[in-house]
């Protein structure tokens, strides 16, 4: 039994991984802008697939890795010059469709240039499984274990010791102040939504080995890595990540041990409870309302 | 007579087209689809738009009265009037032991409770196949009879979704206006506030989230009989979404929005046929434009615009 | 809200005015199509589009059908049920169509099954599912090897190797959950025990969770039914944790792609297939080889890998075409009664012998057990 578990609880923090880093993707745009942005999942999708194509067009791997992303930074920085920033003024619930209409439309894109087949990226080194135990893991889970954890470190470092990272969560705080301190707030939204759009790209990469990818796989991590930042409470990034970890080992606890059908169910009623009982998420504070 | 004018040229509207192109393929198949939508919208609008609670769960409720009368009525022969209120009886329940929890949080914890409600009951549909079909859905669901009436064409199905929209319509606009309305409408501009004044807000909160899960069980019952088959994708969070862009395109807090919003996005993936393969892409770009340039919805932006300019004229 | 109202009034005016029916000519027919082309059900819905499309331009082409050219409508159904209910209804009242080919699924083709038996239309679904002619619907036909087909098929193969336990691994898609259904409902008739019956969702991106749980039984051979990425995930997960036992996997999968997805891990897997796949290896003297390289060629040479599901439209196709040139008409009462009455057509799926009482008209031999070896396609004797 204990191998089992061990087996579940890897298997949920390699998913669990994924929903980190387009939680903490979440998080950062919300931080900087207010906005939730449901188009998150398809940064992963477009990062994922610019790499298989340039790879597929002869690139060498890394290059084609980093084109990939960099490409993907150029989508994000779009979506927020075109689509975020002539809306500055408007609701909570109007952006949330102006987010939605995005990955609509970004998922249209890749369906015309990328066409509606699946496709794999080959591992970063030999598919050899790794044993613990009789638990077994791919050499790619734990570059994605690894590569999240790098990711996150450097968020952590960029906002916590960077000027720019500073200026940005100024802006988080208070638009108007930051603005009179001399940031330029329009600047750093845009950089919000670039390393977003790379945390969404990097996720892509390193799972898609595993998991495959198509023009519509970035609907379901997006929902996912929503539920990650919401669960550990919208606008605490460490929050997100922990709560992109739990919800996978949630998943797959759940699946392994409960019912494999009502997995996702399982999850939810867990998200539910932890809102019924922590209105804030897990990380996160209570909002007192501003009357 | 000026609160209800609005309904009034609809029903005219509705009639009259009825009447005049009673084989159009329009007016009878894509017609029921927009009513049904328009139901949707305006239930789901009572919610967010006057009692400013965002659903992304809509759908559910939606798909808890069409799985209620799919399955009374296909597999037990239960008459389908009392299949509906089955229906109603099962979303009253839901909606009302979820409503206090869940209206409790708020802003993006409330988008994502009510989500998640949503995808626990269709993931319920998709896996109970032993009461629901499973994925491949419930077929078999018999037609139903209005006072001796049977519905039994595509044209007589136009008139019961018709007149159900125009029902839910007159029931939100005295909504409204009345008391509760008014509460609600206190609840939207600040809680607290509201509060302070004596509205028990958690009370009318729940009360208008029931209202409006029961409106969209009606509309489920129906679809079931007029479709005469149910299958879990019909109420999927996909669909709960694009009830929550209904509303918010044609303009929040506005009845006739929502069903303009309903109209356009019932209309629209039909007249985007042609462009095949950048139909998903027209779909998304059309989305952010509108709500980029008119923020506060089509509907509501031009008729504000239009009586702007009417008033303008009489002035000069 | 008066003000309200008259927009709403001009504009609903400009909506439903908007005219949209043309007659057909007498001498043409009208197919329409409603295909999964767009969304999880691409792989299916694509080929057979493109399949429909390549013939009827090449029939059109050389003079139509004796003379009758043919005209096609097609939808996009995305694998949602409610727009196929939607596209079905504008085929029949819109469109008129005299035949309608679809859908790719089987919960698009049951969702409109009483609709078309009501507009009394001939439709041959290309969608797996047994529901679909059993019972037996006046209007309702499919070329498409039944998932309880596919069930005996692999029940019979893994019996021949003397197994006994059998673990199940399915997603949560109709294809996957009527598969999952009939091998339920069959095992004990081949005296198998099904000692597990693990789920995952059709979009879930790692099944090693599952996997490690069928790992702890005592089963025998693994069967997966599935279709997209969902089972080459399985197959590189079930050979992640070590597990050595036979895969067996469904005809959902039946394509180079699957292939390409798993790699190495798909080493061994076997799967019941039609002919299509592995016509280069059948014997010549296999009635069907002619038909099915002829069909291969075809299509490759003008988009690509061939896969069975396209297949399942050329055989649709024809057998409209056949008869339709039976009765020299576009009459869909006749068109319906020549499709009942195919006997002895080949097609890329086997041989079809329609009758009133079968709807499909293949045997169990006209399903193929294929392994993969080094990347491609063998048959199993």
């Amino acid at each position: 039994m204990f191998d089992q578990l061990l087996q579940f609880i890897i298997s949920g923090i390699t998913v669990g991984s994924v929903y980190a880093l387009v939680g903490l993707g979440f998080t950062i745009i919300y931080n900087a802008s207010d906005v939730v942005n449901f188009a998150q999942g398809e940064f992963v999708m477009i990062g994922a697939m610019s790499a298989i194509f340039l790879y597929g067009a002869g690139i060498p791997y890394p290059l084609a890795l980093a084109a990939a992303v960099a490409i993907t930074v150029v989508v994000g920085l779009m979506l927020e010059k075109f689509a975020v920033e002539p809306a500055k003024n408007a609701s909570v619930v109007t952006t949330i469709i102006i987010t939605i209409g995005a990955s609509i439309f970004l998922r249209g894109a890749a369906l015309l240039v990328w066409g509606k087949d699946i496709y794999g990226l080959p591992p970063f080194t030999k598919d050899v499984p790794i044993s613990i135990g009789s638990a077994t893991l791919l050499p790619q889970n734990i570059y994605v274990m690894l590569g999240t954890a790098v990711a996150v470190l450097l968020v952590r470092y960029f906002f916590d010791r960077t000027m720019t990272g500073k200026a940005i969560m100024a802006c988080s705080c208070n638009r108007r102040a930051a603005s009179l301190v001399g940031i330029n707030v329009n600047r750093m939204l845009l950089i919000a939504y670039g390393v977003s759009a790379l945390l969404g790209a990097v996720a892509g990469i390193l799972v898609t080995p595993i998991t495959y990818t198509s023009y519509d796989a970035g609907v379901m991590l997006g929902l996912k890595g929503f539920c990650a930042a919401i669960l550990g409470g919208m606008g605490n990034s460490m929050g997100a990540v922990a709560g992109g970890l739990l919800l996978g080992i949630i998943e797959s606890l759940g699946a392994g041990i409960i019912s494999s059908g009502y997995k996702d169910a399982i999850a939810f009623v867990v998200i539910l409870g932890v809102l019924f009982f922590r209105p804030g998420g897990l990380l996160g504070r209570a909002d007192s309302e501003r009357v | 007579m000026r609160r209800l004018g609005g309904l009034y040229i609809l029903a005219f509207l509705f009639v009259i087209t009825g009447l005049m192109f009673p084989d159009s393929y329009y007016v009878t198949v894509v017609g029921v689809t927009i009513f049904t939508n328009a139901v949707l919208a305006v239930s789901l609008n009572l919610l967010m738009g006057y009692a400013g609670q965002i659903s992304l769960g809509h759908a559910a409720f939606f798909g808890l009265g069409a799985y209620s009368s799919a399955i009374l009525t296909s597999r037990y022969g239960v008459n389908p009037w009392l299949a509906m209120l089955a229906g109603l009886a099962l979303s009253g329940t839901v909606s009302w032991v979820l409503a206090r929890p869940i209206l409790k949080l708020k802003g993006h914890y409330l988008a994502m409770a009510t989500l998640g409600m949503g995808i626990i009951i269709h993931i319920f549909f998709v896996q109970a196949d032993w009461l629901t079909g499973g994925p491949d859905g419930l077929s078999g669901i018999p037609g139903i009879t209005v006072f001796g009436w049977p519905v039994n064409t595509d044209l007589r199905w136009y008139w019961v979704f018709g007149v159900l929209m125009l029902f839910c319509i007159w029931v939100s606009l005295n909504i409204v206006d009345s008391r509760p309305g008014r509460a609600l409408a206190a609840v939207h501009g600040s809680e607290v506030a509201a509060q302070m004044t004596g509205v028990d807000t958690a009370s009318v909160k729940a009360q208008i989230f029931v209202v409006s899960a029961l409106l969209a069980s009606v509309a489920g019952s129906l679809f079931a009989h007029q479709q005469a088959f149910v299958s879990p994708e019909s109420f999927s969070f996909f669909f709960s979404i694009e009830l929550v862009t209904m509303v918010v395109l044609g303009g929040l807090a506005s009845t006739f929005g929502a069903v303009f919003g309903a109209v356009l996005l019932s209309l629209l993936p039909e007249f985007l046929l042609v462009f095949e393969d950048f139909e998903v892409l027209i779909y998304g770009a059309i989305l952010m434009a509108i709500m980029i340039f008119l923020p506060d919805g089509l509907f509501v932006t031009t008729s504000r615009l239009i009586t702007e300019r009417l008033r303008g004229g009489e002035a000069s | 809200m008066l003000r309200a109202g008259k927009i709403l009034i001009v504009l609903c005016a400009m909506v439903l005015l908007c005219p949209g029916r043309w007659a057909a000519a007498a001498d043409t027919l009208k197919i329409g199509s409603f295909l999964a082309v767009t969304g999880p059900a691409s792989f299916l819905g694509d080929p057979e589009l493109k399949t429909l499309q390549m013939y009827i331009d090449k029939i059109n082409a050389q003079g139509g059908i004796d003379g009758i050219k043919i005209d096609f409508v097609h939808y996009d159904t995305k694998a949602k049920a409610k727009e196929a209910k939607n596209f079905v209804n504008r085929l029949i009242k819109k469109d008129r169509v005299d035949v309608i080919i679809g859908g790719s699924t089987s919960g698009n083709t049951i969702a409109v099954m009483d609709l078309v038996e009501r507009g009394r239309v001939p439709l041959i679904s290309l969608a797996g599912s047994v529901k679909i002619v059993e019972p037996v619907r006046k209007w309702i036909f499919k070329t498409p090897h039944t998932d309880r087909m596919a069930a005996e098929k692999i029940f019979q193969d893994i019996k021949s190797r003397g197994i006994t336990k059998v673990a199940l691994i399915t997603g949560n898609g109709g294809f996957d959950k009527s598969g999952r259904a009939q091998c339920l409902a069959l095992a004990p008739k081949y005296g198998i025990e099904i000692v597990a019956d693990e789920k995952y969702g059709n979009s879930d991106t790692d099944m090693t969770t599952q996997v490690a749980k069928i790992r702890a039984t005592d089963a025998q051979a693994i069967i997966n039914f599935g279709f997209g990425k969902a089972p080459a995930i399985v197959t590189k997960n079930i050979r992640q944790l070590g597990i050595k036992l036979p895969l067996y996997q469904s005809h959902g999968v039946a394509s180079k792609k699957y292939i390409e997805l798993a790699g190495e891990a798909a080493e061994g897997v076997r799967l019941p297939a039609a002919g299509l796949i592995v016509a280069d290896l059948l014997p010549d003297s296999d009635p069907q080889k002619r038909v099915l390289l002829r069909y291969k060629h075809d299509y490759e040479s003008k988009f690509g890998p061939v896969s069975t599901f396209g297949g399942h439209a050329y055989d649709a196709l024809f057998m409209v075409v056949n008869a339709v040139r039976s009765c020299g008409c576009t009459d869909r009462a006749k068109i319906r009664d020549g499709i009942e009455n195919t006997s002895g057509f080949v097609g890329t799926g086997g041989i079809f012998n329609m009758s009133p009482t079968d709807h499909l008209g293949l045997g169990l031999d006209s399903f193929r057990m294929v392994e993969i070896k080094n990347g491609n396609w063998t048959l199993v004797k």
